[in-house]
């Protein structure tokens, strides 16, 4: 690893908890270094000097980016579900959610 | 030692737009599974969102309503959480820039449940401080089969506001009240229809209990996904109970996440989105801010309602309606404004009012279009009823006549000979015939029995086939009766 950028500190087995991903411990030492040099790499933006530039939102003439309540067509549902890995009932389904 | 409950709700209400908040699919109740779909609500690589401005506008309106400061900045944030109602693995929410901050809903006694509106509670006319008001995206349905789960995106996407109070309430009484005047402010502002039964309205709540005279808050379990005012209510009355008995017998009480089975009244522990509260929030960068100030705020100026609370001390001053008059008619705007019209053609208002809140609803029930019945008319058959011409039974039976063939009421009357007499002679007449009838009676009421004189009026009644005047006849039989 390059130390010469500064670490980020990231518990790579809590991270994989919340997206329920089940990694070996091989795997945590892998990607936890890859994600703290990617991490890393991106910490080095708040080195760029932001003074005069405005928030998104601030700045003159600026116009907000709505639509008006108007319907559009949407997709059939054999459109919808035609990717999906297991379909049943016009339902897409997955494994079962435990309540 | 006594215990208090300390309650918080997070209130989630579906709004009435006809499309999704962030896609053009419409936004629509009980479709097809997945046929409300494309790919910015599915989620598609690619797609993406832009806010719906009649959505914004419901969320500023229900603000000004509920007197919230309406920032002139707001901004989506993305809360991320892996769970399969959502396509995208997060949802857009508003963190820390909401549409909407503080504000406050007054407790009015007939917001609580019928049977504590004589509590000191209910009369005490309590303020709830709101934190914020926010706007989100809904999420999918998930049904539960046999071995995995079925998820219908229809709902994914429709726009979700959230009213999160401070926690200012202490008992399930309060929690009640709030809610029923929160959906009658919805619904006057027609922001949202709130109906429970489509899931319109759903709540959770925080609770925790302390010492009565503490400061410190107890720890506090949440219960999720509760979808009506009257569960809200019991699943309450359950918690704070248990907590209480918990603690009271040297327990403590762990922080923790409940679903309520209402049928079996009892709360059981979730175990989803266990590590969830970790939502890792950030600025949506496919969303730009949202400025309030200018066209957005003046629209929703321009659609705010008179409010519940305004409206029913008008109707009390202007018509000198009962507190209870004028709710039930607030309850009801259609209801109120045809009230208000018919009011114009009567010198009697409050006869009116009777007229409406007794024999026109119950009408109401089987007939489809009441209203049809042009104001003026209803306001002349309360001015018949009132100066004695009719008595109520009959105003009733012209009122019915009226829903079926609109006329003038007086013709009507006339026609029926249903004309109400009020001539003290002829009833001086039909009473003395009673008196001689009944001497029975005669000599109960004379021994001291007041009620037997019902059975000399129902003589009378009887004799003039239910034309006479009931009130009459009572002074005239009374004063008969005292004769020496």
């Amino acid at each position: 690893m390059d130390h010469s950028v500064p670490t980020v500190g990231i518990d790579v087995a809590y991270v994989a908890g919340l997206a329920r991903l089940r990694l070996s411990p091989e795997e945590i030492e892998t990607f936890g270094n890859q994600l703290e040099q990617v991490l890393a790499y991106v910490k080095k933006l708040e080195e760029v000097d932001v003074q005069d530039v405005v928030l998104a939102g601030e700045e003159k003439g600026f116009q907000n980016r709505l639509r008006l309540d108007l319907a559009l067509p949407e997709l059939s549902p054999n459109e919808a579900l035609e990717n999906a890995p297991q379909q049943r009932g016009g339902l897409f389904l997955v494994p079962r959610i435990i309540e | 030692m006594t215990y208090e409950a300390v309650i918080g709700l997070e209130v989630h209400v579906q709004l009435k737009t006809a499309t999704k908040l962030f896609c053009g699919c419409r936004n629509e109740f009980g479709a097809e599974p997945n046929s409300r779909v494309c790919p910015v609500c599915l989620g598609l690589p690619g797609a993406l969102p832009v806010p719906n401005e009649a959505a914004v506008i419901q969320t500023i309106l229900t603000g000004l309503m509920m007197g919230s400061s309406i920032r002139p900045r707001a901004k989506f944030d993305r809360k991320n959480y892996f769970y399969p109602d959502m396509p995208k693995n997060y949802q857009i929410s508003q963190y820390d820039q909401p549409l909407c901050l503080g504000g406050e809903v007054s407790l009015p006694v007939l917001a609580f449940p019928k049977d504590a509106q004589k509590e000191p509670q209910a009369l005490a006319g309590k303020k709830v401080r709101l934190v914020r008001i926010h706007l989100e995206e809904d999420v999918g349905k998930s049904f539960h089969l046999e071995n995995c789960s079925g998820i219908d995106f229809n709902r994914a996407g429709t726009p979700l506001m959230e009213i999160v109070t401070e926690a200012d309430l202490t008992t399930p009484e309060e929690a009640f009240a709030l809610l029923t005047t929160i959906r009658e402010i919805l619904r006057y502002g027609k922001v949202s229809d709130v109906d429970m039964e489509k899931g319109q309205l759903r709540c959770d709540v925080n609770i925790s209990v302390r010492p009565v005279g503490t400061e410190a808050f107890g720890t506090k379990r949440e219960i999720k996904n509760l979808n009506s005012i009257s569960a809200v209510r019991r699943a309450l009355k359950h918690e704070i109970q248990s907590q209480i008995e918990l603690v009271s017998s040297g327990g403590t009480v762990v922080q923790e996440t409940l679903r309520w089975d209402d049928a079996r009244g009892e709360t059981i522990p979730m175990r989803t989105k266990e590590q969830a509260h970790d939502y890792r929030y950030f600025p949506d960068p496919d969303l730009l801010p949202i400025r309030t100030e200018g066209r957005l705020r003046t629209e929703a100026e321009r659609r705010m309602p008179e409010l519940p609370e305004t409206k029913k001390s008008r109707l009390r001053e202007t018509y000198g309606l009962s507190e209870y008059q004028a709710s039930v008619l607030a309850s009801d705007p259609p209801l109120a404004d045809y009230f208000e019209k018919a009011a114009r053609s009567t010198r009697n208002p409050l006869t009116l009012a009777n007229l409406t809140l007794n024999d026109y609803l119950a009408l109401r029930q089987d007939s489809p279009d009441p209203m049809s019945i042009p104001p003026e008319y209803f306001g002349q058959l309360a001015d018949l009823v009132s100066d004695g011409t009719l008595n109520s039974r009959q105003g009733r039976e012209v009122l019915a006549i009226l829903i079926q063939a609109p006329r003038p009421p007086k013709e009507i009357a006339q026609e029926r000979g249903l004309t109400q007499i009020s001539d003290s002679q002829v009833l001086e007449e039909f009473c003395r015939e009673a008196i001689a009838a009944n001497p029975k009676s005669v000599a109960d009421f004379k021994g001291g029995k007041a009620a037997a004189i019902n059975s000399l009026k129902g003589f009378v009644m009887k004799k003039t086939r239910g034309q006479a005047n009931p009130q009459r006849i009572h002074e005239l039989l009374e004063s008969l009766l005292r004769e020496p």
